[in-house]
């Protein structure tokens, strides 16, 4: 029997600081700087908690977690837990040296990001001239013999260029190619009018990505990951509310999601203030959303209710207004009309040009 | 592809550990893992490249003297086929 709630993943943020100022990043869209952040030795102390939790795999990620400086040593650690360390970058700040430093250390696997399949896009997005030292990275950790997730996040501009991502990811040897269209949260959200496709172009992208995922089986995984704006269902978000993933945030919020604690009248604990096995079992952040007792209608009496638990909560408050809503994504949910004029907006849009708020590259929010 | 691998062996991007909590085995990989049950742990800890697939399942049977070998030969290539779709095993050859 598997435990109703245990963390397998840890999803360790470890700065939101980043070379890069993608419009749909899924960050806060307020973030703290570096001196907000949790030291070392506390991370150290997170690893060994979330081991003894039963978690498995850590994901260090950000922001750009090779702005700190003390990777190593959370590698190393993670690697006498016998956890299986995943590194999300952007590859910007990464040297060859330190890479093979790394992966001495312990480090499993790296997965490294990339705007799109052309140069002049793809450094639109990413708002600087990363392409082509992206593609080295890539290049580095293949020859390092550490398996490689490429992933590339697709919205309208980009999206009808899904054959050349995949050729690229091909090309480099990828072993992972994480296709993932946008979710509007954060700064998507924000952006959301330029940014989603029309239904053509995700019904093509899907039928595209089907037939290179049959072609490729076996020597690169393929995933396309369906936007919820064009589901029909919602997606299990984080595999449920508390059950699977543990995200710690650079400043040591301990969260069910990235963006839990941006959703109003729910309360988390820091890390620094409690230790992990408390906060993950009697937390009233943690608690809030787990388990039948809270669902809405029409969800409470829907046969889907076990396999998308209600599916995203920070959706049900951005689109719907309200956290305990059913998720605004779902056909059968009371709100989804707010999704389909998203939908019908973006249609309406698709021949314009297309206009980004930006993340600021030094922006802090202090407070 | 499954018919093609002769010896096989976990692709090194894959790493099997014993779960404290379970007493189970994980097949733990780039961002997902496998909680393995009993007949996936006893033949994936023989994929180590050194035995080939027949060699997994006259070892499996004499262990399961109980079981119908022809179904231990069913079930063990089907479970490696599985794993070779999805890149998790590959062949040491």
């Amino acid at each position: 029997m598997k435990m109703l709630y245990r963390p397998y993943t840890l999803i360790a943020e470890l700065t939101h600081r980043c070379p890069l100022r993608c419009p749909y990043c899924s960050n806060p869209m307020e973030s703290a700087g570096s001196e907000a952040e949790l030291d070392t030795e506390t991370w150290l102390r997170v690893f060994d908690e979330a081991d003894a939790l039963g978690v498995v795999q850590v994901n260090l990620t950000g922001g750009e977690p090779l702005l700190r400086e003390d990777v190593e040593r959370l590698i190393e650690r993670a690697a006498e837990r016998e956890l299986y360390t995943n590194l999300i970058t952007s590859g910007i700040p990464l040297t060859i040296e330190r890479l093979h430093r790394l992966k001495a250390r312990g480090l499993n696997s790296v997965q490294v990001s990339v705007q799109g399949a052309r140069q002049p896009e793809a450094d639109a997005v990413a708002g600087g001239s990363f392409f082509g030292r992206k593609l080295e990275v890539m290049r580095w950790v293949k020859s390092a013999g550490l398996p490689l997730t490429v992933n590339v996040v697709l919205h309208r501009e980009n999206l009808d260029g899904i054959e050349d991502v995949i050729r690229l990811a091909e090309r480099i040897g990828a072993d992972r190619l994480e296709l993932a269209n946008v979710q509007y949260l954060g700064w998507a959200l924000h952006n959301r009018t330029a940014l989603l496709p029309t239904r053509e172009q995700i019904e093509r992208a899907r039928t595209v990505a089907a037939e290179a995922k049959r072609r490729l089986r076996g020597t690169m995984d393929l995933c396309f990951v369906l936007p919820d704006y064009y589901a029909d269902r919602p997606k299990a978000c984080m595999d449920g509310w508390g059950r699977r993933y543990l995200v710690v945030n650079p400043e040591g919020l301990a969260l069910p999601c990235h963006l839990a604690h941006t959703l109003p009248g729910l309360s988390f604990d820091n890390v620094r203030e409690r230790p992990l096995t408390e906060i993950w079992h009697e937390s009233a952040g943690f608690n809030r959303f787990r388990g039948e007792e809270w669902l809405p209608d029409p969800c409470r009496s829907c046969p889907s209710r076990t396999e998308d638990f209600g599916g995203c909560r920070c959706q049900a408050y951005h689109v719907a207004g309200r956290t305990g809503a059913a998720d605004p994504a779902c056909a059968l949910a009371p709100d989804h009309w707010m999704i389909e004029a998203a939908r019908a907006r973006a249609v309406d849009q698709a021949e314009t040009p297309v206009v980004f708020e930006y993340r600021g590259t030094h922006r802090s929010v202090h407070g | 592809m499954p018919d093609s691998i002769v010896r096989p062996r976990l692709n090194p991007k894959a790493r099997l550990r014993l779960d404290r909590q379970t007493g189970r085995y994980l097949l733990l990989f780039p961002e997902a893992g496998l909680d393995l049950n009993h007949a996936g742990s006893d033949i994936l800890r023989r994929c180590t490249g050194e035995h080939t697939t027949e060699d997994i399942i006259s070892e499996l049977a004499a262990i399961h003297a109980g079981t119908p070998a022809a179904q231990i030969a069913r079930d063990v290539r089907a479970f490696v086929g599985t794993l070779a779709d999805r890149g998790l095993i590959q062949d040491a050859a």
